[in-house]
């Protein structure tokens, strides 16, 4: 299938099936755009290109959700270092600490039950945990 | 939105409530619209067949103004049913203004009705699936509303305790009226050890869940002289979205009601220090806090420290949320026409032990989505226009 056949989660899927965190840049912005989509919001430009990033960021802010059954876990929003942001969780770490600014790197999640799920993008502390896996 | 009308052209001339709390068994969204208008349309002395505008929405039914128009019989209405979610009713009212001044209609009714508490939070809404979050499994709302809560506390040192003070606050004006679901006072210390749901927000930090519904009239400021209560104009409204998912709202710790309260002040001709009474879509805590800034009735990052203060309670300097608000009164899903319906009978005089002295501005913010959508309206009596 040629790239221009495919719709914007589709290609994002597919880096991910590969291990990669891709986003959206809008020359004409100059900007970072994700989520993914077919028209630059900040333009109107349909010229976006993809990238793939580094993998590393910031978290932005960051909640622990007590559900009714089961165990406490984490939701984050996550600002990459290319300048966008998304929603994820850090995993590897106790859902109650994962605090405001920590430092955190991309993992790619790759659901068990194989095709019939979408992967998704997870996030580790970045650096280890002997120092607190703070910025 | 650029439109302009004219200051004040259009009134709100009835406002009600359907019955509220939990209803009985086999009532439906649009019953309780119904009964919402027909009590709305009694209190300022207008009749069903007067109308000849419907402005509705509700999770519920997915052709809302089509279900309400054959409910009431109105053919041949001008209908809108926007959904902007829980700001919904705001929007209504500031395009009701456009619909009455250009003669697409002259007398407008806005109406809500949901029996969430009945049916259950899940099958009143539909869920919608979003690649970008529905996999991190966050509660929405109130996940969305904690990550915007976690945010502001780093940044600004806002405390549980402040956020905790909305809710105390709220409830002693719920003690106040007569119709407010929660009955029992509610200390900071209640709210501080109730079940956490989404960190830093419990259970008392989040709005309740009842069924109920309501309705407005609006006519032309003409029209409005002759009926049988006060008329109370609409001095500006502005709408304002943001973003629709909370991964794209651009800063957590600012809201689109910054853009709409600067433009409904200017429309209004008004600012924060003219406001007499001041209703805000107070889903969770930390939206009263957010609000209050970005209204500008305190610096951004001083909410928590003015609502602290006991200001917004009842012998407070600013009264907000005077009917017990969202946290306390009444909360069916999509609060927005409840704010409305409690400035119109505060700017009337209607209110009883609740009742702010002398308001003759009003000041009325909904939200809706996560912090997604913002409405603002400047309220007053017919002194003001």
């Amino acid at each position: 299938m040629s790239a221009a056949a495919m719709s914007p989660y589709g290609t994002y899927l597919d880096y991910l099936k590969q291990g990669k965190l891709a986003y959206q840049f809008s020359p004409d912005a100059g900007r970072p755009v994700f989520f993914p989509r077919v028209v630059c919001p900040y333009t109107g430009s349909t010229r976006l290109e993809w990238r793939v990033s580094k993998g590393l960021g910031t978290v932005y802010s960051a909640s622990t959700v007590f559900p009714r059954k089961g165990e406490p876990y984490n939701v984050s929003l996550v600002d990459c270092d290319e300048g966008f942001r998304l929603m994820s969780r850090v995993e590897g770490w106790p859902a109650e600490d994962v605090c405001i600014g920590m430092r955190v790197r991309f993992a790619v999640h790759v659901p068990p039950g194989g095709d019939d799920e979408d992967c998704y993008p997870v996030f580790v502390p970045a650096s280890s945990p002997t120092d607190g896996g703070r910025a | 939105m650029s439109i302009s009308v004219e200051r004040g052209a259009t009134a709100i001339v009835g406002a009600a409530e359907s019955e509220l709390g939990q209803v009985a068994a086999g009532y439906g969204p649009i019953d309780l619209m119904a009964q919402g208008v027909v009590r709305a349309l009694d209190d300022c002395g207008l009749g069903l067949r007067d109308v000849d505008g419907i402005f509705c929405a509700t999770t519920q039914a997915r052709l809302a103004g089509l279900a309400l128009a054959e409910y009431l019989g109105l053919p041949e209405a001008y209908i809108d049913s926007t959904s902007t979610g829980g700001s919904s009713f705001l929007g209504h009212v500031l395009k009701a203004q456009y619909a009455i001044a250009s003669r697409a209609c002259e007398v407008a009714v806005v109406a809500y009705g949901s029996t969430q508490r009945s049916l259950g939070r899940k099958n009143t809404s539909a869920s919608e699936r979003n690649p970008y979050e529905s996999p991190f499994r966050p509660f929405l709302p109130p996940t969305a509303y904690a990550l915007a809560a976690a945010r502001h506390m780093y940044q600004f040192g806002t405390t549980r305790e402040q956020l905790a003070q909305v809710a105390v606050a709220a409830r002693r004006w719920a003690l106040l009226n007569p119709k407010a679901w929660e009955k029992t006072p509610l200390t900071v210390e209640e709210v501080l050890s109730s079940r956490m749901v989404s960190y830093p927000l419990t259970v008392r930090d989040c709005c309740l869940v009842t069924d109920g519904g309501g309705a407005l009239v609006l006519t032309s400021a003409a029209r409005a002289r002759n009926l049988k209560k006060p008329p109370v104009h609409v001095l500006g409204a502005a709408h304002v979205t943001t973003h629709l998912s909370i991964s794209n709202m651009p800063d957590l710790t600012v809201t689109g009601a910054r853009r709409s309260g600067e433009l409904a002040y200017a429309r209004a001709g008004i600012g924060p220090r003219d406001v007499d009474v001041v209703e805000l879509y107070d889903a969770f805590t930390i939206n009263t806090v957010l609000f209050l800034e970005d209204l500008g009735f305190c610096a951004k990052g001083e909410g928590g420290e003015f609502v602290a203060g006991g200001a917004i309670a009842p012998g407070g300097s600013l009264p907000v949320n005077t009917n017990g608000g969202g946290l306390s009164y009444c909360h069916p899903g999509m609060y927005g026409i409840f704010l409305l319906v409690e400035a119109v009978r505060q700017l009337r005089g209607e209110c009883g032990a609740r009742q702010v002295q002398d308001a003759d501005i009003a000041l009325v913010h909904g939200n809706g989505g996560v912090l997604s959508s913002q409405s603002t309206i400047v309220l007053g009596t017919a002194g003001t226009v």
